[in-house]
């Protein structure tokens, strides 16, 4: 007898393999970027399905297929998942310490700078009448 | 940056000016202010001097291993002092507008005694 679509082996790993890809999207909005509990959602669901699937896969292996592509899929979503937690909690981690950066309190260093047209742009050209806000940023370069 | 520019009206009635700051050039700053339709500069800082003075300077972390600036941001009042700065501890998490508008108000309160 042909044995079971294991549905559940599927869905969870395309959860897990979309999850991965969804960060690219959750990361425009500060709720989703800041912690991403949404990304991790769709990694925790896609790991269910998987456990599920293979739940069923080896206890049930004369009516559910995918005890091989099973195993499989699981080791590749949770490598992913291991790939994701080690960006998010550690690589975007590594930032410097910036220890000599302007304090409050204390004067910020004179500038300038061209703008997009070219035209140069001082800091005391940004701070009447209440100051300016300074945004570093990495950049497109 | 984009939610900056979203709340852009509500630092220019403050009498604030946003100005952001990277090691990007005139050019790309000009592509990249106009497809995302930044009303506030995009200042270069090609060689990272300014970066480096505010100490912002992330090493080796942009293409090629080159040197970019790290997130920061700054708060500085009309006499040039520093009333507010957001070092993040992750690259992912920015300052948002709400954060720099309550040190805004928060120095002009301090400002009245």
């Amino acid at each position: 007898m042909k044995r079971k679509w294991n549905w559940p082996i599927w869905i969870g790993f395309i959860i897990s393999v979309g999850g991965l890809f969804s960060y690219e999207f959750f990361a425009q909005f500060p709720i989703t970027r800041d912690f991403p509990w949404a990304t991790l959602s769709l990694f925790g669901i896609g790991t269910i399905l998987l456990l599920i699937g293979l739940f069923r896969a080896f206890g049930r292996p004369q009516v559910y297929r995918g005890r091989v592509f099973g195993s499989i899929f699981t080791a590749i979503a949770l490598l992913l998942f291991a790939f994701f937690a080690y960006e998010i909690f550690y690589v975007l981690r590594q930032v410097p310490l910036s220890t000599q950066a302007p304090r409050v309190g204390e004067k910020a260093p004179e500038f300038s700078l061209p703008d997009p047209n070219g035209k140069s742009v001082a800091l005391a050209d940004l701070l009447s009448p209440t100051g300016a806000v300074l945004i570093f940023y990495r950049g497109h370069w | 940056m984009r939610s900056f520019q979203n709340r852009l009206s509500d630092f220019t009635s403050r009498g604030v000016h946003v100005a952001a700051i990277s090691v990007d050039s005139v050019e790309i700053n000009r592509g990249h202010a106009q497809k995302m339709s930044f009303a506030f500069p995009l200042l270069s800082d090609a060689d990272a001097s300014v970066i480096r003075r505010y100490d912002v300077l992330h090493r080796g972390a942009g293409p090629k291993n080159t040197d970019i600036a790290r997130p920061a941001e700054f708060y500085v009042d009309a006499n040039g002092t520093v009333q507010w700065v957001n070092l993040t501890e992750n690259i992912a998490v920015r300052a948002r507008p709400e954060q720099a508008l309550n040190a805004i108000d928060a120095a002009k309160g301090g400002r009245r005694d």
